[in-house]
């Protein structure tokens, strides 16, 4: 299908932007690199009376690491974020998520900020925020706030994004020495929104894990902290027991919702063999590459 | 003053296959439907108009991207290539040759889309084993082939050009 008609205008600052969302509040929407957005105008699942276009906005692109931050410009592409050096040093969750993103003609595109705002409970980048403790600028007329990854997240599709801001830039706290990380996601086809993923971050120190983060994604509405399997797994080596009580916790750490294809217990499932992929791949860093870039191409191979 | 900017329709200039064009666009005009039916390069196709197909690729300032996801006055002073562009310059010979002599098209409408990603592979990854050529086409759906005989054809121009290169 085709969109609805709108009014477009393409801003030239942040500082025209603030104006427009003032005057226009929830009638206006954003358009940066459009690859969500897009998608639900043509489906008419969105109908705003005006566009912003933001895309040109060269202020809010570009991957800076400074004070043991890396800051992502929001407008930075998923595309910029797989070639950067910068990141595949500082930031290797990133690297190694962005492989998942959907296909090259759209990481092209699609940008980091939009993806954090969107808020898609399959998307990749949310979760990586929550794992890395991420922090969000948000800007409007009035001035710029920050907001904690793991408190901007609210819910579907929803965010502490007020009508009158404008995400800007993300800031990452860059891991220490010994930390590892690994991106597991299960999908139907490469590309294909995740049916459940898991965005891993912790310490190593000679085995023994600590720090752990474990976010996870498309399990419910929001990217959700399995906070008891962090708290079992402190301080501890990643044997197979360890493992296997730590995993216990996940009931009492996720709500799964059922999608269009699998139900809350297939997703609950799949989260405890994602947890002990990584648990063992953050211990070891033997993490097997089919896990990494292969489709997944049956029930059985996944549930294993 | 800025509501004055606030237009339906937008006086819009690109550069299409090498030549300046420039149009009055009504804002909710994707860029392929812009090429298709105010330009008549119906090369590239429109399939699912939401991103899922890839029939619509094409490149806009040397980059892939999908025609239906990308407003026509977004390419306002970008160069976008389309693949009745990168077939007249020859850029795609060996891949239409390699899909022809592997039979790695049937009805034809996934094609176009297909050769700008595979142009794309094969002049950024020279290197592309098999698996990263299917990985690469992960997002132009075939609905015909069953993709083995399109993985084959780019797989053989792949090998033709790094032979050429040992031997130059």
């Amino acid at each position: 299908m085709k969109a609805p008609p709108f009014a477009y205008v393409r801003a030239r600052s942040l500082a025209e932007v603030f104006e427009l969302l003032e005057q226009h509040g929830e009638r206006a929407q954003l358009l940066a690199g459009g690859q969500s957005l897009l998608a639900s105008l043509n489906m008419r699942l969105s109908a705003p009376a005006l566009l912003i276009d933001i895309s040109r906005l060269r202020e809010l692109s570009g991957i800076q690491a400074r004070d043991g931050k890396v800051h992502i410009g929001a407008l930075t592409t998923h595309a910029e974020i797989e070639r950067s050096a910068e990141i595949g040093r500082q930031l290797p969750l990133l690297a190694q998520a962005v492989p998942h993103i959907a296909h090259s003609a759209i990481r092209n595109a699609g940008t980091f900020g939009g993806s954090i705002a969107l808020a898609d409970p399959a998307a990749e980048w949310p979760a990586c925020c929550v794992a890395l403790d991420a922090q969000f600028v948000l800007a409007c007329k009035a001035g710029t706030r920050r907001v904690a990854a793991r408190a901007f997240f609210k819910g579907l599709y929803a965010t502490a994004l007020k009508p009158n801001e404008v995400l800007t830039q993300v800031e990452i706290p860059v891991p220490g020495a010994g930390y590892r990380s690994a991106f597991l996601e299960l999908a139907l086809r490469r590309g294909d929104y995740a049916i459940a993923g898991l965005a891993a971050l912790a310490k190593n120190t000679r085995g023994v894990l600590s720090d752990l983060r474990l976010a996870f994604l498309g399990i419910g509405a929001a990217p959700a902290l399995a906070r008891g399997v962090m708290a079992a797994m402190e301080g501890k080596r990643a044997s197979a027991d360890a493992i296997a009580a730590a995993t216990e916790a996940l009931a009492k750490d996720l709500e799964p919702s059922a999608d269009l294809y699998s139900s809350a217990a297939t997703k609950m499932q799949l989260a405890r063999v994602l947890t002990g992929r990584a648990l063992t791949a953050l211990a070891t860093q033997q993490l097997k590459t089919k896990y990494l870039v292969n489709p997944v191409h049956s029930c059985s191979s996944i549930l294993r | 003053m800025t509501s004055t900017r606030m237009e339906q329709t937008l006086e819009t200039t690109l550069t299409v296959n090498g030549t300046p064009v420039t149009r009055r666009i009504p804002a909710r005009q994707h860029l392929i439907d812009f090429l298709r039916e105010e330009l008549g390069l119906t090369g590239s196709h429109t399939g699912c108009e939401h991103g899922v197909c890839g029939a619509c690729t094409v490149r806009v300032d040397g980059k892939i991207v999908r025609g239906c996801l990308m407003l026509a006055v977004q390419a306002d002073g970008r160069r976008v290539d389309t693949i009745e562009g990168l077939s007249d310059s020859g850029e795609i010979a060996e891949l239409q040759e390699a899909f022809h002599r592997r039979n790695a098209l049937q009805c034809g409408f996934c094609t176009p889309g297909m050769l700008v990603a595979a142009q794309d592979l094969v002049a950024n990854h020279p290197g592309a084993s098999r698996e990263r050529i299917r990985e690469h086409l992960s997002g132009n759906y075939c609905r015909c082939t069953g993709y083995q005989a399109i993985v084959d054809a780019i797989e053989d121009v792949l090998a033709a050009r790094r032979k050429r290169n040992r031997q130059d």
